[in-house]
């Protein structure tokens, strides 16, 4: 059994060390003096200086953060309802056909989706800039949340909402008390990974930016014809440290509150 | 159901905080009232200090956006929904943008400051008279190579590549019209040419060259020659000179059989709000000290005659990247295809790289 | 009554499919039907059926399949570790952070890490193994979208496992049920929804994948994506790009009806 414990740890630490293996790396190179991700010769903080002095950059790091947040939250809503639709519908044909329906702009390359969003905002009469990126950012993270949510569905017992309703609760009432809060895992699921397509996203923002509005990644992109500046290292350093932060006040906090409330025998966190 | 409710709460307040930021950040840089002249370049191809001193000089907020392909950028004109007053693509788009009539004409006596550029770039077939665009950058398609890794020998043309010893040795850059101009030039044909059986002759030997390449890459190759992962890179001239920043062992070199030259020209698309600022722009970019200012930070090969007196000894005397007109009259600037020609290139290039 | 409830949710999602879901499909479709000098034909199809197409085919679903199955061998374990942990959140959370930094830049960081004279190379040179090409093979490429696509499976399977009744568990292993069988018969049927989810959010990206072809692979691999992508950007032949996202779309209707006919449930 012990030596189960350490096997399954291992793994485990194998797994983080992996994945935070390319992001260690980066943010090596970014106090590099050569600046360049090949040779290390000297330690510098003039990258991050060069951040904060180009206030360009900064601006479309804010403005990148706000779509994501705003895109995550409304798709989630959107994504919530969609899940409800695809498991109340009754045919199984029905069914299939709004789940792939659904699955459509996953598999659909991001070139292809941009260059059609493009199209259509240009047709209704969209103006091009945060709106049509919010919009867009909506439109594709809509899928994956519909994806996180519906499992959870389809774990409730259909005898829970029954008895609900058996028991008087109005329409409104079975779904705020019952059906909600049996989902909430599968809906922070989904809002998290809204926010990872959001943020991520090159391709689709691509086509529908304008008017001087920008997102992180597109000026990534653009930037590497002339080869990456570790000050783009130093930013996503700076941007992965502050999540983190977040992430470590966020659940720290919440647990508190969580143990309070089981001491009051209020309802677990 | 609390919980997604403080959920939602925060984010919302969050969201709120940073549009005030953000407006305070654009805000801050700009007058309010002041006309806006919007640019769309490529990222990081420009000096920023430019772009402030011409907004203190002529009153403007200039807004800047990127683009990382011709193609893309030009997808985002024809549509239409933004405006932009200014553009930089290169050559062969040029004269697709005046065929599809998204470009005005240049008022060339708002842009007196034409004449510092050497006559050697103007009235190209690209833009014949530059009505439509005015260069901006320019270079070749060359080897950049690392004489140390290959034991000191030398290349010097195209034919060199097919050379047994450099096995998987060879970066190539993933771009058709590069590429397949590359087999051209080996046989000796023009890279603008079209013959189907050329053509043939040159995918047969493009194949050949199949054992010597190691990867086929895009702009990663100024992080991955520098480091050694590979003796032998094609590419564009702009890259060899980050490149060799990096890493001075390395050097570059234009093939004996000839090549090609770009440019990267600025331009003014068709529905721009700001044709005025844009020619004020044009003329400002043209400036003898600011040319040389922007192609310091830039680091690519200016087509501005009197900028070059204002460069270092170091860049302008170096042949490789200002070659004289005896070199540049042996290269040549793309032709505008036409899309099934365009497309037939491409497949080429396609049946290409699935073999390798 | 269930009717009414129905159609409530309907209307938002319905409205959605239709504006950002079945306008695009009804445009690519449409553009599917046009060559390249933008008369009507069938010959993009026609192209599709030629060695070079099949072929990318063939080998752009062999390479999704390996990283799906990849994916899912890493996913599951750590997902099921996961759920045993103290703090599982927050860890749960701290494997999803990653995702967060910029692709192009993971992917150069891995440029870095797998190439010549980097140090994986290095490390295997001191192992006595030897130095050998790493980047720019299909197993790396494989490697780094799986590195890419885990955060992807791990969620559904974590969101799954999380709500199996501990109490199937025990009750399997009171009846004598060894460990094996007990995940066999009981913890892995029950997580087959999330098991799903996660497959599909990992194999149908993995069908179009196109930077990391190029990055990582050097253009030894090259999947339906990579031509989707040239052809709607460098070729500008929107008609052929079309028509592979058809191809696409159909592969993706294809899996799915495999998934829920519940050929998985067989054992």
């Amino acid at each position: 059994m012990v030596k189960k414990r350490i096997g399954s740890t291992l793994f485990l630490l194998c797994v983080f060390v992996v994945l935070y293996l390319p992001i260690f790396y980066l943010m090596f190179y970014s106090f590099n003096k050569a600046g360049n991700m090949t040779h290390f010769t000297g330690f510098t903080f003039d990258w991050y200086k060069e951040v904060f002095s180009d206030k360009r950059l900064i601006a479309i790091v804010v403005d990148t953060v706000i779509v994501a947040l705003l895109s995550s939250l409304l798709s989630t809503v959107l994504g919530v309802f969609g899940a409800l639709a695809i498991y109340l519908t009754k045919g199984r044909h029905y069914k299939n056909m709004l789940l792939s329906l659904n699955n459509i702009l996953m598999v659909s390359p991001d070139v292809i989706i941009g260059a059609s969003f493009l199209i259509l905002f240009t047709l209704l009469g969209i103006k091009l800039g945060f709106i049509s990126v919010l919009l867009a950012h909506i439109a594709f993270s809509v899928p994956i949340v519909v994806l996180m949510v519906l499992p959870k569905l389809q774990e409730m017992s259909p005898t829970l909402i029954d008895a609900a309703r058996d028991l008087g609760a109005k329409r409104l009432d079975v779904l705020l008390k019952v059906v909600i809060p049996f989902i909430t895992p599968g809906i922070f699921a989904g809002f998290f990974m809204a926010l990872t397509y959001s943020l991520d996203d090159f391709a689709v923002t691509f086509f529908v930016t304008g008017n001087g509005f920008s997102t992180l990644s597109v000026e990534i992109y653009s930037r590497a014809r002339q080869g990456i500046s570790m000050s783009v290292n130093a930013l996503s350093t700076l941007i992965f440290l502050i999540t983190l932060a977040i992430v470590l006040v966020y659940y720290f906090s919440t647990r508190g509150m969580g143990k309070v409330k089981q001491l009051s025998g209020g309802e677990d966190a | 159901m609390k919980k997604l409710m403080i959920m939602l709460i925060a984010v919302l307040v969050i969201v709120l905080a940073l549009s005030l930021v953000s407006a305070k950040l654009t805000g801050s840089t700009t007058k309010a009232g002041a006309k806006t002249l919007t640019i769309y370049n490529w990222g990081d191809y420009i000096d920023p200090a430019l772009i402030a001193k011409f907004e203190k000089q002529y009153g403007y907020r200039v807004v800047y956006q990127t683009f990382d392909s011709n193609e893309a950028m030009l997808t985002k004109i024809q549509q239409g929904g933004t405006s932009f007053d200014l553009v930089v693509p290169s050559d062969y788009m040029i004269s697709k943008m005046r065929d599809e009539h998204l470009l005005l004409p240049i008022n060339s006596k708002k842009v007196p400051n034409l004449k510092n550029i050497d006559s050697r770039f103007l009235n190209l077939s690209f833009d014949p008279a530059n009505h439509y665009s005015v260069p901006y950058f320019w270079g070749t398609v060359g080897i950049v190579y690392n004489p140390k890794m290959l034991g000191g020998s030398k290349i010097t043309s195209w034919n060199d590549l097919w050379n047994k010893k450099y096995r998987n040795q060879i970066l190539l850059v993933d771009s058709a019209r590069e590429i397949v101009g590359m087999g051209l030039n080996s046989l000796h044909y023009s890279v603008n040419d079209t013959n189907k059986k050329h053509l043939k002759q040159t995918l047969q030997k493009l194949k050949k060259l199949t054992p010597n390449i190691k990867a086929i890459v895009g702009d990663e190759n100024k992080l991955l020659l520098p480091r050694r992962e590979a003796a032998i890179g094609v590419l564009w001239s702009g890259d060899a000179v980050e490149i060799m920043d990096e890493n001075p062992e390395l050097t570059y070199v234009i093939p004996k059989e000839g090549s090609n030259v770009w440019f990267d020209n600025m331009a003014i698309p068709k529905g721009a709000t700001n044709k005025k600022g844009a020619e004020q722009f044009i003329n400002f970019m043209l400036d003898p000290k600011n040319a040389a200012k922007n192609a310091e930070y830039v680091g690519y090969a200016t087509p501005n005659r009197e900028a070059i007196r204002y460069l270092p000894k170091k860049i302008k005397n170096d042949k490789r990247f200002y070659p004289d007109k005896k070199l540049t009259d042996r290269l040549e600037v793309y032709d505008n295809f036409s899309k099934p020609v365009n497309a037939r290139f491409n497949e080429l290039f396609l049946e290409f790289k699935m073999n390798h | 009554m269930t009717k009414k409830w129905t159609n409530t949710y309907l209307i938002p999602y319905v409205l959605w499919i239709g504006l950002f879901v079945v306008a695009p499909l009804a445009m690519v479709l449409y553009y599917s039907f046009f060559d390249i000098q933008g008369h009507f034909s069938f010959e993009n199809y026609l192209r599709f059926f030629t060695p070079i197409y099949l072929k990318m085919a063939i080998s752009s679903i062999g390479y999704a399949f390996f990283i799906t199955f990849f994916t899912l061998l890493v996913a599951y374990p750590t997902a099921y570790l996961l759920t045993r942990m103290k703090n599982r959140r927050l860890w749960l959370m701290l494997i999803i952070l990653p995702t967060w930094i910029n692709i192009l830049l993971k992917a150069y960081a891995f440029i870095g890490l797998l190439g010549t004279y980097g140090p994986v190379d290095t490390l295997l040179a001191m192992s006595g193994a030897g130095r050998r090409q790493i980047l720019f093979t299909g197993s790396s490429f494989v490697f780094v979208s799986v590195y890419l696509f885990i955060p992807f499976m791990i969620l559904p399977i974590y969101n799954s496992l999380e709500k199996l009744n501990s109490s199937f568990v025990e009750a399997a292993y009171d009846l004598g049920a060894s460990a094996w069988a007990t995940f066999r018969r009981v913890i892995f049927p029950l997580t087959l929804e999330g098991v799903k989810s996660g497959c599909q959010a990992v194999f149908i990206p993995a069908l179009s994948l196109f930077m990391l072809t190029r990055l990582i692979a050097g253009n030894r691999v090259i999947t339906l994506g990579t031509a989707i992508e040239e052809h709607f950007l460098v070729t500008q032949d929107w008609g052929m790009g079309s028509t592979i996202a058809v191809f696409l779309i159909l592969a993706m209707v294809v899996v799915m009806a495999l998934m829920g006919k519940g050929w998985l449930k067989r054992w």
